[in-house]
Order: C-alpha cells, then structure tokens, then sequence
C-alpha cells in the first residue's frame, strides 16, 4: 500500500514538472502511468487527472503570477470563452459524433505542430503588432526573462482568432474531457503570437479555474479516490513548484522543443481514435 | 506626468499580481499539509476510517468524517480546499481589479465567477 503511493507520487512529481513547464494539464502522463503502469482503473484515473490538473495550475501559479509571467488580464478574458465553451459542449455531447472531431482537431493540431516546428528558433515572437482591441483590452504586457536578462515588452494580435480558438478548445474539452492545456498554448502561440512562456504560464493559470468547475462531479460520481488522488495532488504540487524553476531558467526555443514532440503525439493519438484504429 | 501615471499603474499591478500569488502559496500550502497528514494517519494506523474500498463522496460526508478525524476524510478536506484554489484565485482577483478601478476587468472577471458557479451548480463542464 505505502509502495503504491510512493509510486504514485513519483509519477506525479515528473507530472507536475512537465505540466508547469509546458502549460499542459498533466492527464497526458497521470492516465497512461497509472492505468498501464499501475493497473489502475480508468474512473479513478481521469479523476485523479483533474486532481492534478488543479494542481499544476495553482502550484505553477504561485511562481508565474507574482514573476508576472502569467498575463491575468488575458488568462481572464480568454476564460470567459473557454468556459462557456466547455457549457456548450456538455450540452451538445451526443449530437455530434466524438470520431469527426477526433479528426479534425488531430488534423489542427498536427498543423500546429508544423508551423511551431517552422519557428522552432524564435525566441521571441517578432513584427507583432498590437491590434486596437488588444490594446482596449489593455492584453499587452511583459516580464523579466531571467535566461535573457532584460525585460520583455509584448504586443497582441489575433484576439478575435485566439478567442474564438478557446471557445473551441472548451467545447472540445467539454465534449472529450480532453485538451485541458494543449489548445490553449497553441491558440496563444498561433493566433495571438506570445512568447512561449507567456502562453504556458497562462495556459496554466487558466486551466484550473476550468477543471475546478468539474471536480466537483468527479467528486459525487466517487472517481475520487483519496488513497489515489491524495499522493497524486503531492506529487504534482512538488512537481509543479520544480517545473517552474526549471521554465524560468530556460530557454523559450527549448521549451517549444519540448513541447512539439508532444504536440504531434498527441495529434496522432486524437486521429487514431478518430479514424477508430 | 504620463510616465509617473504608468509608474503608479504598474505598481498597482504588482500589488495585484502579489496578493495573487501569496493567497494561492497559502493555498496550496495548507492543502498540501492537510493531506499530508491524512496519508500518515492513514499508513500509520492502516485504517482508513471507512468500510474497504469506499470513501465519502459529498462534500456533506467530507465534513462530517473529518469531526471524528478519519483518516480518508482528512485527504478528501485536502483535496477540498485543493479544488477551491482556482475559484478562490478568480473571486481575490475580482477584488483587487475592483481596487484598482478597472472596472472593465471587475465585469470580466465577474462574468467568469459567474460561468464557473453556474457549470458548478450544473455539473457538466468537461
């Protein structure tokens, strides 16, 4: 028993270091790990994931905030889309068939993945100019990069896309329980052209406030499981305050080169199921 | 004059962005104790409180193992508190916009409090 455990919170520990480091919910590493590895049933699996997507996101937050690379403003407003996203997607869950749209967001995915590839060398997003609503919006800002040295002043664009994109992401998310962080980054990476690190550290100051609204489910249908979740919520709070020591002393090129490999594995995984292999 | 305006607003954010941080440390901090704790209870005395493999499932049940201190209830408080960081972290900053007169992001943020309880209380946001 205390074995299990500690494998547990192994696992989660590597979790919560990937997850705050690339503004990914962490599911993508708690399912697999604790269902192949640990036989673990899948419910208590998936539940034990929103645990720990609540974790990354308020452990990573605590770092990311108050460096200020977490954009709260434009964390805030992206919310309200993905929120009501998530709202539309519960409700339409049934009227669409899950395998079209495995395909065409594995295809948007693999996409994005390309053109990240394509950028694979930018530091820094350059020539972004700031659309008028971003700047009504008050969504510019920036932060200190400790790898660089100086401060970073960012502009905004694509508001308009990058909103429209969250609100996909959340009845996506709504609809397969899946893409908590992942669309998030390539919508703010893509369409509003931020830094790398501006986008996962935002991505995972949002995704919490998303998953909270879930767990309670979670919670009454018994998916919970203390003896599980417990050292999952430890090991990913361990992890997640590691990851985002490790992200502010990192280059933003090699964060991106972490996170397109698991970019298109993901993307594979969704046509997969899509095409019903 | 300008600039001295800016200075002040970006203090204002700093502020913000600090208490932020500090309420969610606070956060995370106690939940991460609290089911610390529950766990050694648990392994030390191998009980978990609870008949095998059941464990409460309402925030009622939560409550009420946790007066008689059984050790499943302890981890389940922790995880409460765990899940209501977020909406904790939405509701502080809801204040400190509203502080700083940005009324623009008080409705924003607002709305999003809104949305959050409302898919609560309905239980179906994925």
């Amino acid at each position: 028993m205390i074995l299990m455990s500690l494998e547990i919170l192994v696992i989660s520990v590597v979790a919560g270091v990937f997850g705050a480091l690339l503004g990914l919910g962490g599911g993508l590493i708690v399912i697999p790990m604790l269902t192949l590895l640990l036989g673990i049933n899948i419910k208590y699996a998936i539940g034990a994931s929103i645990i720990s997507v609540i974790a990354t996101s308020s452990g990573a937050a605590v770092t990311y905030v108050r460096d200020k690379i977490t954009n709260i403003r434009i964390g805030m407003f992206l919310e309200i889309a993905t929120t009501t996203g998530a709202l539309t997607g519960a409700y339409i869950a049934g009227l669409i068939s899950s395998k079209y749209l495995y395909i065409i967001f594995g295809l948007l995915l693999l996409y994005s993945a390309y053109t990240m590839l394509k950028k694979r060398n930018e530091e820094l997003p350059v020539g972004v100019v700031s659309q008028p609503i971003a700047k009504k919006l008050k969504l510019e800002g920036s932060y200190y990069d400790k790898v660089l040295k100086k401060e970073i002043r960012y502009n905004v664009t694509g508001v308009n896309k990058g909103f429209g994109m969250m609100y996909i992401a959340g009845v996506i998310s709504g609809l397969l329980g899946i893409g908590s962080g992942i669309f998030k980054v390539m919508a703010m990476d893509l369409f509003m052209r931020l830094p790398m690190k501006v986008s996962t550290a935002t991505s995972n100051f949002m995704m919490g406030v998303t998953a909270a609204a879930s767990a309670g489910v979670y919670l009454v249908r018994g998916d919970i499981d203390p003896k599980i979740a417990g050292p999952v919520a430890l090991g990913v709070l361990l992890g997640a305050t590691l990851g985002t020591k490790i992200m502010t002393n990192m280059k933003s090129t090699t964060i991106r080169k972490i996170f397109i490999p698991v970019l298109a594995y993901v993307s594979i995984e969704m046509l997969l199921k899509g095409l019903g292999v | 004059m300008e600039s001295k305006k800016n200075q002040n607003q970006n203090e204002k954010i700093e502020n913000m962005e600090l208490i932020i941080s500090k309420t969610l440390r606070a956060g995370v901090l106690i939940s991460a104790l609290i089911i610390l704790i529950g766990l050694i209870i648990f392994f030390a005395t191998n009980n978990s409180g609870y008949p095998a493999n059941s464990y409460p499932t309402s925030i009622a049940a939560v409550l009420k193992g946790l007066l008689s201190l059984k050790p499943y209830s302890i981890i389940m408080t922790g995880l409460l508190v765990l899940i209501l960081t977020p909406v904790f972290r939405v509701g502080v900053s809801i204040i400190t916009f509203f502080q700083e007169k940005d009324y623009m992001y008080v409705y924003i943020t607002s709305a999003v409090f809104i949305i959050l309880i409302f898919s609560f209380l309905l239980g179906k946001v994925g």
